[in-house]
Formats: structure tokens, C-alpha cells, sequence
């Protein structure tokens, strides 16, 4: 009963407070908010509401190949938005390949957020010799493009391991990838508020209580860069899930036979002059539709959380 | 000046050392480079005689020092792959890439500062909207995706276009050219406008903002006081210091666009070098690897070195700054 009440309660301070009410002021938003939230159920439930299970093999049949989608000539109920070269479902494809990237999206952003939170935290707080080092680092590292160092850390990792296990591997691979690529973004903002930070009265009164340096980054200084680290991971969030795409589009990311959104795309690319364009058209616009609702909403968060810029 | 070109020179050579450590690393460690270069039926003699002769036995130091002192001499190995030096392929293919970053650079300069002047003087027109929602459009929609709806409408389609390669190139000998016939020029118009959207957008957004800055300060409103026309005070005062920023980035996001050629190279097959080094990616080929780290990080040091020392040289007032940080 208890529990119950205080879940209402919450719910009714995030209904009627100041985020929510800034999240109904702009139509954009909510259309890029309901789309997103939309997108991420569907790759949830794909299972469930998917006609086919298109990384299984035995599910497929090739006779099914290059069905064009329903409304056209020989189109077929059984599948909506076509078939792929494999006989592969494109509308179950695409279910299931948004799963995998945004999976691959959150778990390098989270790698990313982790990484780079730390390392901005420690060199904020710390200063000094630490803080040049990373900071040193990061300038470098963001000097050259994201999915040039991405492309290397790929290429490093396949000749590390054997081919066969690289293709087992290949998801995680992705993701340390692409979260190694972005953590310097979210270095060089927490950095920059913990150097503001740790001048600050609280913290020398935590420090004079004799609380370790630790526990007053994790405790005091880590809860003041949540807002702007939410927006960057938003943001993150939407590149990640691009990076994921072109790698596998350029044929270094997830294998064709359990195809992503990029996958699927470059599978395509080699049908069009034959007259399938349904193979690229449909898995590039699910991840344009994806990637734009997503960066809608990472400016919506910028914004909100950088009044001055309103 | 000169304090800060010597300083800006010597930080640029640790990157290129850092840098080379590390494709050294990649060559030197991921995977043997001796069962790479041999066959299934090499004896241990044979094996460990080469593995002698390409100095592989001396203690690493000495092998990263030479690593450099061949790199310097722009020689980086031969390729495991194709069996023959990773310089003569990658200065075959390095006019394809550099013919294709140039011209997308420019494209990108030609049209997005005038969309973005317009953007900023007349911010409530629906030329305008329409400008900045194809921007947003053009950041989201995937260089990859962009080039293969293009392919689809200009070379499926209406058939005006080819879809792949350079088309007939041209030779003067150490350069080979596609300006110069019109297959070749024809093959050029949908890979630079893939590469250069993007840049677009950008350049387009950076001059909006600046420009709508630099509107705002008093000396623009000093020279609407002095009764001077519109015409004037936009282009002659405002469009000046709007264009200072707009030419770092550029120049800065140069390295950037040549990197990004990978992602069009591999969408229209044209021969360059990004085409190289996705290819040596699949086929775990570590000397076009670190050959092409190696030089994309030459090209970015390059880059940024001119842009810092030009920066100070077109902007007065960081020479100002400058003098008095270090007095």
C-alpha cells in the first residue's frame, strides 16, 4: 500500500513539475519523445510482435526472396514491407535490427558515460599532472574523428582474435569501439564543472569533516554534472547509433546473417540497379526516423538544461 | 610569434611520435609479422633467418627508431595482402582521395557561407525554415544513406549519372586527374556532394550564428548610425569578421573530410585511399593500417598546425593576447 502511494506521489511531482511541463511546450518534441519511445518498445518486443525470427536460418526461405513490399505487384501479406536477397522479412529485419543497434547504441554510450565521467571527474578534482595527462589525451583523441578511431580499434580487435570468434564477438567489439570513440565529450564537461566545483564551500566543509576525496567526487560532485552529462549521452546516443551503422554499412560491423540497420542497407546497396530499392529504402529510413527523433530530443534536453540559451 | 610557431612545431612532432608508437605497436604486435609474410611451408631455418634479416630479433627500440626513420623516408613495409609496398599503393590512390576532398571542401564553402548569410539576414523567411530544417535533415540523414538515395535517383532512375569509380582519368605522370574529362568530371558530382553535405551544414549553421552575433555588437550599430547602407555594413563590416572562424573550421574540418572519404569511397567504389584501407581493415592487413594512421595523422597535424599560426596571423588581437601572457 505504502510502496503504491509513494510511486503515485513521484509520479505526480514528475507530471507536475518543471521537466514535464517543458516537455509539452514544444509539438517537436513530443512527436520526436512518442516516436523514440515507440521505436525503443518495438526493438523491445520484437519477438512478439515480429512475423519471423530473421537471424534464424531454418526460418527463412530463399524461394521468399526479393518480394516486393505489399502494395506492389506480387506483393504479400505475409511480408508487409518485402523480403531481402535471404528471403528475410525486411519489416521483422528491421525489428530486430533496431534492437541490435540501439542495444549497441546504449551500451557504448554507457561505456562512453562511464569512462569518460570518471577520467573528467579525477582530472577536475585532482588537477595537476592527472589532469594534463587525460586532458592531453582527450585533445588528441578529439582531434581526429570518431569513426576513424572507431575503424582502428575494429580493425585492431579483428587481428587480435581468430576469424571465427570475431564473428561471436563482433557486438561487443562494436560497442567498445564506438564507447571508446565518444568518452572525451563527457570528460571535458565534467571536468569542467568539478574544477568549479571542488572551489566550492560545501566541498571544503565536506573535506574539513574529514570525508575521503572519493566519496566527495562520487557524493558531492559527481549528483551537479548529471543534467549536462544527460544531455551528452542524449546526444551521444544519436551518433553511436550512427557509428554502429556505418561501420556496418562499410562492412566491419555486424555480419549479414544477423543483420543491423546498416547491414541491411549495405545488403541492399548491391540490389538497386536491379530494381529493389525496398532493401535500402526501408532500414534507412527506420534509422533516419530513429537518429532524428533521438537528436530532437537531445536538443529539447540541451535547452532545458541551459536556460540561457532559450 | 616565433615563440609560439616553435612551440605549436614541437608539440605537433610528440602527436606524430605518439602516433607512430602506436602504429608501431600494431605492426610490431598484432599478429607475427614473419607468419604473415610466409607460406604454410616455410621451415623454423627459414622462418627465424628472415625473421634475423628484418631486424625483428634487435631490442625494440632500436626497431621503433628505425620504424621512424623509414616512415620519415615514406617507406611503411610491404602489404601482406597485395605484395607490394603500401607507398606506391597508397600514392596511386592519394590523387583520388585529395581530388575528392578538395572539390567537396569547396562545394561546401560555395554555398553553404551564402546560405548561412541569408539565414542570418532574413531569419523569418521560409527560405530561410527551409535552410535550417534541410540542415537538421542533413546531420541525421547518414553520408552512406545519402549517397545511395543519390545513386538511386541519378544513376537508377534517371541514368544521368555513373554510379561507381572515377571514370576516364587523365595521367601527367605523378598525378592522375578526373577534371579533365567528362566521364571523369561526371563520375566526381555525386561523391562531392556526399562528402561535402554534411561539411555544408555545418558551415552553414557556424556563419548563421556568427554572423547573428557579430550583428548584435556596437560597432554595427555605430555603422547603421552613421547612416551607412545595408549593403555596407552587412558585407563590408559584419561578413568580415564573421568569415575569420569560418576559415579555422574549415580548414581544421579538411582533415575530417578525408577521413569521411572512406564512407563515400566505399559507397561509389571510388579508387582512393579509404577504399585501401576498409579493404586492409576485412583482410587484417597491418601495414596499410599504420600507414594510413600514420598519415591521416600527418595531414590533421599538418592541418591544425597552419590554421593555429594563419589564426594568429589574420587575428590581431590574440597576438595581443599572446604578448601579454607571456610578459
Amino acid at each position: 500500500m505504502e510502496v503504491t502511494e509513494r510511486i503515485r506521489d513521484s509520479l505526480h511531482r514528475f507530471f507536475d513539475g518543471d521537466f514535464w511541463y517543458s516537455f509539452t511546450q514544444s509539438k517537436i518534441t513530443m512527436i520526436s519523445g512518442g516516436v523514440t519511445a515507440v521505436m525503443l518498445l518495438a526493438a523491445f518486443f520484437a519477438p512478439l510482435i515480429s512475423l519471423q525470427n530473421p537471424f534464424d536460418p531454418a526460418a527463412l526461405n530463399l524461394m521468399d526472396a526479393f518480394t516486393p513490399p505489399v502494395w506492389a505487384e506480387n506483393g504479400s501479406w505475409a511480408f508487409p514491407l518485402g523480403t531481402d536477397n535471404q528471403g528475410r522479412d525486411l519489416y521483422s529485419a528491421i525489428l530486430y535490427g533496431s534492437r541490435l543497434s540501439l542495444f549497441i547504441g546504449f551500451a557504448s554510450v554507457s561505456l562512453a558515460m562511464i569512462l569518460g565521467v570518471t577520467l573528467g571527474l579525477v582530472a577536475g578534482y585532482l588537477g595537476g599532472i592527472v589532469d594534463v595527462v587525460i586532458m592531453r589525451v582527450a585533445d588528441v583523441q578529439l582531434s581526429f574523428p570518431a569513426i576513424l578511431i572507431a575503424l582502428l580499434i575494429d580493425g585492431v580487435a579483428r587481428a587480435l582474435l581468430p576469424n571465427n570468434r570475431h564473428e561471436d564477438v563482433v557486438v561487443y567489439v562494436l560497442v567498445l569501439a564506438i564507447g571508446l570513440s565518444q568518452w572525451v565529450n563527457f570528460a571535458r564537461t565534467v571536468r569542467g564543472i568539478s574544477m568549479v566545483e571542488r572551489n566550492k564551500e560545501y566541498v571544503l566543509a565536506a573535506r574539513l569533516i574529514g570525508i575521503s576525496r572519493p566519496l566527495i567526487m562520487l557524493r558531492h560532485i559527481l549528483p551537479n554534472t548529471m543534467g549536462p552529462v544527460l544531455v551528452i549521452a542524449t546526444i551521444s546516443m544519436g551518433v553511436a547509433i550512427l557509428l554502429e551503422a556505418t561501420l556496418s554499412f562499410l562492412g566491419v560491423g555486424v555480419p549479414p546473417t544477423e543483420p543491423s540497420l546498416g547491414t541491411l542497407i549495405r545488403i541492399g546497396q548491391d540490389f538497386l540497379f536491379s530494381g529493389e530499392w525496398w532493401i535500402v529504402i526501408f532500414p534507412g529510413a527506420a534509422l533516419v526516423i530513429l537518429v532524428l527523433s533521438v537528436n530532437l530530443l537531445g536538443d529539447w534536453l540541451r535547452d532545458y538544461f541551459n536556460p540561457k540559451l532559450r | 610569434m616565433f615563440v609560439l610557431i616553435v612551440r605549436r612545431t614541437f608539440q605537433s612532432i610528440i602527436v606524430m611520435l605518439v602516433v607512430a608508437l602506436l602504429a608501431f605497436t600494431m605492426f610490431r604486435y598484432v599478429g607475427d609479422p614473419v607468419a604473415m609474410l610466409v607460406g604454410q611451408e616455410t621451415s623454423l631455418q627459414e622462418r627465424a633467418a628472415l625473421r634475423e634479416n628484418l631486424g625483428l630479433n634487435d631490442p625494440v627500440p632500436v626497431q621503433f627508431g628505425r620504424f621512424v626513420l623509414n616512415m620519415v623516408q615514406g617507406e611503411f613495409g610491404i602489404s601482406y595482402q597485395i605484395g607490394r609496398p603500401v607507398s606506391e599503393l597508397i600514392s596511386e590512390r592519394l590523387p583520388a582521395t585529395l581530388e575528392l576532398s578538395l572539390l567537396a571542401a569547396l562545394f561546401a564553402l560555395l554555398t553553404g557561407i551564402p546560405m548561412g548569410i541569408y539565414t542570418a539576414l532574413r531569419p523569418g523567411r521560409w527560405l530561410s525554415h527551409f535552410f535550417l530544417t534541410l540542415s537538421l535533415v542533413g546531420i541525421s540523414l547518414p553520408t552512406f544513406l545519402i549517397g545511395i538515395l543519390l545513386i538511386l535517383l541519378f544513376g537508377v532512375i534517371l541514368g544521368w549519372l555513373p554510379t561507381f569509380g572515377r571514370g576516364e582519368v587523365v595521367d601527367l605522370g605523378w598525378w592522375t586527374t578526373g577534371l579533365l574529362t567528362e566521364s571523369g568530371i561526371k563520375s566526381l558530382l555525386m561523391p562531392a556532394f556526399t562528402l561535402g553535405i554534411f561539411q555544408l551544414t555545418l558551415i552553414m549553421r557556424l556563419v548563421r550564428s556568427e554572423m547573428l552575433e557579430v550583428l548584435r555588437t556596437d560597432y554595427i550599430k555605430f555603422a547603421r548610425a552613421r547612416g551607412l547602407t545595408n549593403r555596407a555594413v552587412n558585407f563590408g563590416h559584419a561578413l568580415k569578421n564573421t568569415l575569420v572562424p569560418v576559415i579555422t573550421i574549415t580548414g581544421l574540418q579538411l582533415g575530417s573530410i578525408i577521413a569521411f572519404a572512406i564512407i563515400t569511397e566505399t559507397v561509389f567504389q571510388w579508387p582512393g585511399m579509404g577504399l585501401l584501407f576498409i579493404g586492409a581493415i576485412s583482410s587484417v592487413d597491418i601495414p596499410i593500417m599504420s600507414a594510413y594512421l600514420v598519415l591521416i595523422a600527418l595531414f590533421f597535424v599538418l592541418i591544425n598546425l597552419t590554421v593555429d599560426i594563419l589564426y594568429n596571423v589574420v587575428d590581431p588581437r590574440l597576438r595581443g593576447d599572446m604578448r601579454s601572457s607571456l610578459g
